[in-house]
C-alpha cells in the first residue's frame, strides 16, 4: 500500500486586545450589555467614515516581525462584499493583494528536529456582528424563525494568519498552532483563548502519495474550537480522503465541520453560488505605508520568542517539556525555581503539576524552592497551603518547616495503642473483615497530631497492631 | 465588456435583491452606461500610471486607541425596523 503524505495548511483569526475598535472608537472588550458599544461607523449607517486604529496597525506589523514576515512598504484595506445581517455595511473591511504583512516563517520545534513552516501573509479586518438564531428545533441556523443581532463585536479589530501548506501532521499543525498562540500572547496583543473565540483556526487539508510534487484537492475544516479537537479533526479528515482515494473515489473541494462527538467531519451546506467577494480597494481609507522608523522600534522591542526558548529547554528538560512548560506559560515558574538554586527537572515538574495553577511572586522564589528541597520533611498540607499561598503573601520558611511531618514509630505507637484503646467496636469489625475501617483510625491519628503525622507510617503502624 | 443580463441577474442574486423583467433591463442599461463613461479613461495612455485607489495623495491616517462614548440605545434602534429587547431582529437567515 502506497505511504499516504497529508498537506496541512492553516488559517488563523486572532482578536486583538486593543480598548478600541478597528475603525470607530468604541471600546471592544467582550462582556458588554447588547448594542452598547456601537455607534454610526459600526452600525453601518449611511455617511459613517471609519479611521482605523493605530495600535491595531502597529500590533500587527509587530505580530508579523515575530513572524519573520517583511513589512510592506505600502498596504490597503479592500472591501469583501457579502450579504448577511452580520455585516449591515454589505462589505468586511480587509486586506486583499496588499497586506501589511508577508512571507514569513515560524520555526515548530519537534522530538526530532524542527521543520520550517512558511507564513503567506498576517492582515488586519474588522470582525462581524454576533447573529443570534431563534426558534427552530435546534436553535441553529437552519429552521430558525428569525434572528438577533448585537453589534457589539461588529468592527473589533482581527488579525488573519496564513500558513503555506507546510504542515506534514495533525501533531505538528497542534505544535505549531500552541506555538503561535504563545507567541501572540506573550506579545500582549491578544488574550488567544479557543475557548472564548479569540483565538480560532481552521485547517485546509489533502493528502498525496508519498514523493508527488503536486497537490490534489483539498477541503477545508471548520469549527474546531481546542488544539485537540483541531488535531483530531485533522486526523478524521486525513483518514476519510485516505480512504476515498483508496476505494477509487475522488475527493472533492468543501467546506466541513468537525463533530466531536463521533469523531467524524461533516459537510456544510453547499452554496448555491461560489464565493464572489467582488474585492475593491476601500475607498474610505487612505492606503499605510509603515514608516522605517516604526518598524525598526518594534523589531527591537521584540521578546525572545517560544521557539528559540524551547530550543534552549530541549537539552535541560527533554522536548515534551520544554515545549510543555513554553507553551503552558508555566516556563517563568520553572525559571524562578532554577534562578533560586533548584535543579531543571524538580522545577520543571514542580512548575507544570503544583503550581500549575498558581502564580508565585517573584519575591517567594528562594522559600519556595527550600520547601520544595525539603518536602520530605514537612506535612503535605504544609506544602501544598505554602503553593497556593505563594501568588499572594510572602512565605515564612521557618514556620512552615516547622510543620515536620512525625515519622517516628516511636513517638506514634503510644498514640496509636490509645485509639485503639477506645475504639473497641471499631477494631471488632476490622477483625471482622471491614478492612475501610482502617481509614477512621488514620482518620483519628491524623486529628490527634494536627495533620503532622507521616501518613505511610501510620498505615504500617495500624496495619501492625490490627492485624497481630 | 458589456454588462449581460446574467451579469445582473448573479450581482442581484449576490446582493438578495428581486428584480423585476422590467428592472432587469433598465438596470443592465444603467450599469452598461456607467461601464462606457468609466471605460472612456482606457482611451489615455496610463501604461505607466499604478492604479490608483484613492484621489488623495494622503497615507497613514490613524485614530489613536482612546474609547469614545458609544451611542445612547435609544439612538441605536431608531432606525431598526424590528427589535427584540435591546438586538436587531432580522428575518432568518441562511
Amino acid at each position: 500500500m502506497p505511504e499516504w503524505e497529508p498537506v496541512i495548511g492553516l488559517e488563523i483569526h486572532t482578536h486583538l486586545k486593543t480598548r478600541t475598535k478597528m475603525f470607530c472608537r468604541c471600546e471592544a472588550g467582550f462582556g458588554a450589555e447588547p448594542n452598547t458599544r456601537t455607534c454610526p461607523v459600526c452600525l453601518a449607517h449611511p455617511g459613517a467614515l471609519p479611521v482605523p486604529n493605530e495600535r491595531a496597525i502597529e500590533w500587527t506589523i509587530k505580530l508579523g516581525l515575530a513572524l519573520s514576515c517583511r513589512i510592506a512598504d505600502r498596504a490597503v484595506f479592500h472591501r469583501k462584499n457579502y450579504f448577511y445581517p452580520d455585516n449591515p455595511k454589505g462589505y468586511q473591511i480587509s486586506q486583499y493583494d496588499e497586506p501589511l504583512c508577508i512571507d514569513g516563517k515560524m520555526s515548530v520545534p519537534g522530538a526530532d528536529g524542527d521543520t520550517e513552516i512558511g507564513i503567506i501573509r498576517a492582515h488586519l479586518e474588522e470582525d462581524a456582528a454576533k447573529t443570534i438564531h431563534v426558534g427552530g428545533a435546534t436553535g441553529r441556523i437552519v429552521g430558525a424563525a428569525h434572528s438577533n443581532v448585537d453589534f457589539n463585536r461588529s468592527g473589533t479589530p482581527l488579525v488573519e494568519i496564513v500558513t503555506q501548506p507546510d504542515i506534514r501532521s495533525a501533531d505538528e499543525a497542534k505544535r505549531f498552532l500552541q506555538l503561535l498562540r504563545q507567541t501572540i500572547v506573550e506579545l500582549g496583543i491578544s488574550d488567544a483563548e479557543m475557548e472564548k473565540g479569540t483565538l480560532r483556526a481552521d485547517a485546509n487539508v489533502s493528502v498525496r502519495k508519498q514523493g508527488e510534487t503536486g497537490f490534489r484537492t483539498r477541503t477545508e475544516l471548520k469549527n474546531m474550537n481546542s488544539f485537540n479537537h483541531i488535531a483530531r479533526g485533522i486526523d478524521a479528515e486525513i483518514r476519510r480522503q485516505i480512504q476515498v482515494w483508496e476505494s477509487g473515489g475522488e475527493v472533492v473541494q468543501q467546506t466541513l465541520d468537525y463533530e466531536v462527538k463521533s469523531d467524524t467531519v461533516t459537510a456544510r451546506r453547499r452554496k448555491e453560488e461560489a464565493d464572489d467577494y467582488r474585492y475593491f480597494p476601500e475607498p474610505d481609507l487612505v492606503p499605510i505605508e509603515p514608516p522605517r522608523d516604526l518598524v525598526e522600534r518594534l523589531e527591537s522591542e521584540l521578546p525572545e520568542l517560544p521557539g528559540v526558548r524551547i530550543q534552549s529547554l530541549k537539552e535541560l528538560v527533554g522536548f515534551e517539556s520544554a515545549l510543555d512548560l513554553v507553551s503552558t506559560g508555566n516556563e517563568r515558574k520553572a525559571r524562578l525555581l532554577v534562578e533560586h538554586g533548584l535543579d531543571w527537572t524538580t522545577a520543571a515538574n514542580v512548575a507544570m503539576n503544583q503550581l500549575a495553577a498558581i502564580d508565585p511572586l517573584p519575591a517567594n522564589g528562594p522559600a519556595l524552592v527550600e520547601l520544595i528541597k525539603q518536602r520530605e520533611r514537612i506535612t503535605r498540607e504544609a506544602l501544598t497551603d505554602s503553593f497556593a499561598s505563594s501568588a499572594t503573601t510572602i512565605i515564612d520558611v521557618k514556620d512552615v518547616l516547622a510543620q515536620t511531618v512525625v515519622g517516628d514509630a516511636s513517638e506514634l505507637e503510644p498514640l496509636v495503642d490509645r485509639i485503639l484503646a477506645a475504639s473497641a467496636a471499631q477494631v471488632e469489625s476490622y477483625r471482622g473483615g471491614k478492612q475501610g475501617v482502617l481509614g477512621y483510625f488514620v482518620g483519628q491519628v491524623m486529628k490527634e497530631t494536627q495533620g503532622k503525622a507521616d501518613p505511610k507510617i501510620v498505615n504500617e503502624l495500624l496495619r501492625k497492631k490490627l492485624d497481630s | 465588456m458589456a454588462i449581460t443580463r446574467d451579469d445582473v441577474l448573479h450581482v442581484a442574486k449576490l446582493a438578495e435583491l428581486g428584480l423585476t423583467e422590467e428592472e432587469i433591463q433598465r438596470l443592465q442599461q444603467q450599469l452598461n452606461a456607467i461601464l462606457d463613461a468609466v471605460g472612456k479613461v482606457s482611451e489615455l495612455a496610463l501604461d505607466d500610471v499604478p492604479p490608483t485607489s484613492h484621489p488623495l495623495s494622503v497615507v497613514n491616517v490613524f485614530g489613536a486607541d482612546e474609547p469614545r462614548p458609544s451611542l445612547p440605545l435609544e439612538d441605536v434602534f431608531a432606525n431598526a425596523p424590528a427589535r427584540e429587547d435591546d438586538l436587531f431582529r432580522v428575518p432568518p437567515s441562511a
